[in-house]
């Protein structure tokens, strides 16, 4: 039974990749004419040294992607370069392909939304929790309203204002990129509090903004768990009040949040993208930014698609656990 | 209608910000040419001055005017994709939702999968497929292209509840058929809700659409807020101290996405009275 449903969540798995790579061949040739050949033609016109390199690519595109063949094997032949990872150079940074661009950028992303995923949420639910308990301090009714409104907030707007305010009026922070220009990346203390200091702003922006959200889930649940008779019945037998609260209350009304942290880990690579623009952090969403400017036919795609395949992943690993996390789900189909 | 605002106070205070925002709008109207929000009207980068109440750009724009004009148009792309995604989404639910069957699996399987995968990227793809420079409609359309995922699921979770309620049983005893029970008894009682789900979808189609023009998608012409902000990003107006470039479109954003989400808050507790025994 278990190894079916894991059968079966890859399957969807596969549908997703599958559609991902669909929508990155059909969409740009909807309109009638292909945008990537277009590019790659008017690249080539430009000559020089670089331009030589694009003239090869502009060839084994033809050979692969070519009017004369019939579309359905351009279609295959796109399906299969692109489950091998292969997304092509990148039109805009020539001698370098699209994937290693994107394993560069990879980590950058994946540790400034990593970390302040779980940060929000740690943060969120449990001021949530203890805003919904009768007993909870005063302050918290004055703490809660703004965080509520900043929930309404795109991340980059207060990214804005607070890179005004800090970088820019204070200048207490670097406004700017990843770490400082100049630094060679490497594992030394100085190195990682330059870039620490760096994606403190951004960071700051993102977690003010989520911490609401996870607030007001975990609010809503904690009021709908705190109604239930097995709460009545824990307070009747005279437990002890931290416990109804952290054994009752919290454990059972925390099972929803973990879903939506999963979901929105597996976000994590497309979550924040203005703000990385904003802010010239060197991730993903910067690179993306970069391709668009650029007109870069292969690095978007490729982007494209990890983006969707991570987030595809996510999911799949979240449904593998997530019965093991509430043992009232079953791996058996309902 | 004035007694009830004092009990929801959350829908009072939306309707209030949305109306400052109407109010600046017909008062710039009036006392702005927006010929001025074009590029190469007045003197470039002028802080702000009676002649220019919120300065002027780098590009010679009227940041006044510019907002004047702009705000609509954000607006109106809000309205457009939300509109249709939340028309669209209705139909499909009630379609799955009601009749239920093969035709629901396919609908619910298509919204699920659709809602996994990071809107915002699509959207480039699209974008950028359709490329040779978007209008406002256009740009409404492309938003709207993926608005519908949302209510879809929402509003069929609600469908579902709906339609196992005595009156739905009644009606359905009673000889009504399938368009009379949905269109007579069902959306009636769905109104709030769907109200709610609409100023949901707004709101996220502005911020899709803001999205997309901070990066570079959008209509070039047109000075919608996001292609104001994405000016701001593109000549480092923060880095430079040009600090009146920016706030004015960032307050309009913020006065935007503030009143409709106290607008939704709002009309979630008429939705959902009960909401309101907790806060």
């Amino acid at each position: 039974m278990r190894l079916l449903y894991i059968a079966r969540r890859f399957a969807v798995f596969l549908l997703i990749v599958w559609l991902a790579a669909s929508l990155n061949f059909f969409l740009p040739r909807l309109s009638g004419q292909d945008p990537v050949r277009t590019k790659l033609l008017a690249e080539a016109q430009l000559g020089g040294y670089v331009q030589a390199g694009i003239e090869d690519m502009v060839k084994e595109y033809n050979q692969k992607f070519g009017l004369d063949k019939p579309l359905w094997r351009q279609y295959l032949t796109y399906v299969g370069d692109t489950t091998r990872l292969d997304f092509n150079y990148s039109i805009s940074n020539y001698p370098r392909t699209v994937r290693d661009l994107i394993a560069e950028a990879l980590p950058w992303t994946i540790g400034l939304l990593g970390l302040t995923t779980l940060f929000s949420f740690a943060i969120g639910t449990f001021l949530g929790a203890l805003l919904a308990w009768p007993g909870a301090p005063r302050w918290m009714r004055y703490v809660m309203p703004p965080l509520w409104a900043l929930h309404a907030i795109p991340f980059f707007l207060l990214g804005l204002i607070l890179m005004y305010l800090f970088a820019f009026q204070l200048r207490l922070l670097p406004i700017f990129g990843g770490y400082s220009p100049g630094a060679a990346p490497a594992f030394n203390i100085s190195f990682v509090l330059d870039v620490i200091a760096h994606a403190t702003l951004p960071a700051l922006s993102i977690v003010l903004v989520a911490t609401g959200g996870w607030a007001l889930g975990m609010r809503g649940m904690m009021v709908t768990t705190m109604g239930e008779d097995y709460v009545t019945f824990a307070e009747a037998k005279g437990l002890k009040v931290s416990t109804i609260f952290l054994r009752y209350c919290v454990r059972n009304a925390i099972l929803p949040q973990t879903t939506a942290l999963a979901l929105a880990l597996g976000q994590i690579l497309s979550g924040a993208v203005l703000v990385e623009v904003i802010f010239g952090y060197p991730g993903i969403g910067a690179l993306l930014f970069q391709a668009i400017r650029e007109n870069d036919h292969f690095l978007i795609q490729g982007i494209v698609f990890t983006v969707i395949v991570a987030l595809g992943f996510t999911t799949f690993i979240l449904d593998v656990l997530y019965p093991w996390l509430d043992p009232r789900i079953s791996y058996q189909r309902s | 209608m004035l007694r009830y605002l004092k009990r929801n106070p959350s829908l009072a205070v939306g309707i209030f910000l949305l109306a400052i925002l109407v109010v600046f709008i017909a008062v710039g109207m009036l006392l702005t040419d927006p010929e001025d929000a074009r590029p190469l009207s007045v003197p470039a980068l002028r802080r702000p001055s009676w002649a220019f109440p919120f300065g002027t750009d780098r590009q010679g724009r009227d940041l006044f005017a510019a907002m004047v004009v702009g705000t609509p148009l954000t607006l109106r792309i809000g309205f457009i994709a939300g509109i249709l995604g939340v028309t669209i989404g209705t139909i499909l639910a009630f379609v799955a939702g009601f009749y239920r069957g093969a035709v629901d699996t396919i609908i619910r399987g298509i919204a699920d999968i659709g809602l996994t995968v990071p809107g915002l990227l699509i959207l480039i793809i699209i974008a950028v497929s359709v490329r040779g420079g978007l209008t406002v409609n256009q740009m409404a359309l492309v938003v709207a292209s993926l608005a519908w995922l949302n209510p879809t699921r929402t509003i069929r979770s609600q469908v579902l509840t709906l339609r196992e309620r005595g009156y739905v049983e009644v009606a359905r005893l009673s000889g009504m058929n399938g368009p009379e029970i949905i269109f007579f008894e069902m959306i009636p009682n769905l109104l709030p809700y769907l109200g709610a789900t609409l100023v949901n979808a707004v709101s996220a189609a502005i911020l899709a659409s803001i999205g997309l023009e901070v990066l570079g998608l959008g209509p070039l012409e047109a000075p919608t807020l996001g292609m104001t902000l994405y000016w701001v990003n593109f000549n480092a107006a923060i880095i430079n101290g040009w600090w009146w470039w920016w706030t004015a479109p960032i307050a309009i954003v913020l006065l935007v996405f503030l009143g409709l989400f106290f607008m939704t808050v709002g009309l979630d507790e008429i939705a959902n009275p009960r909401l309101r025994r907790s806060v």
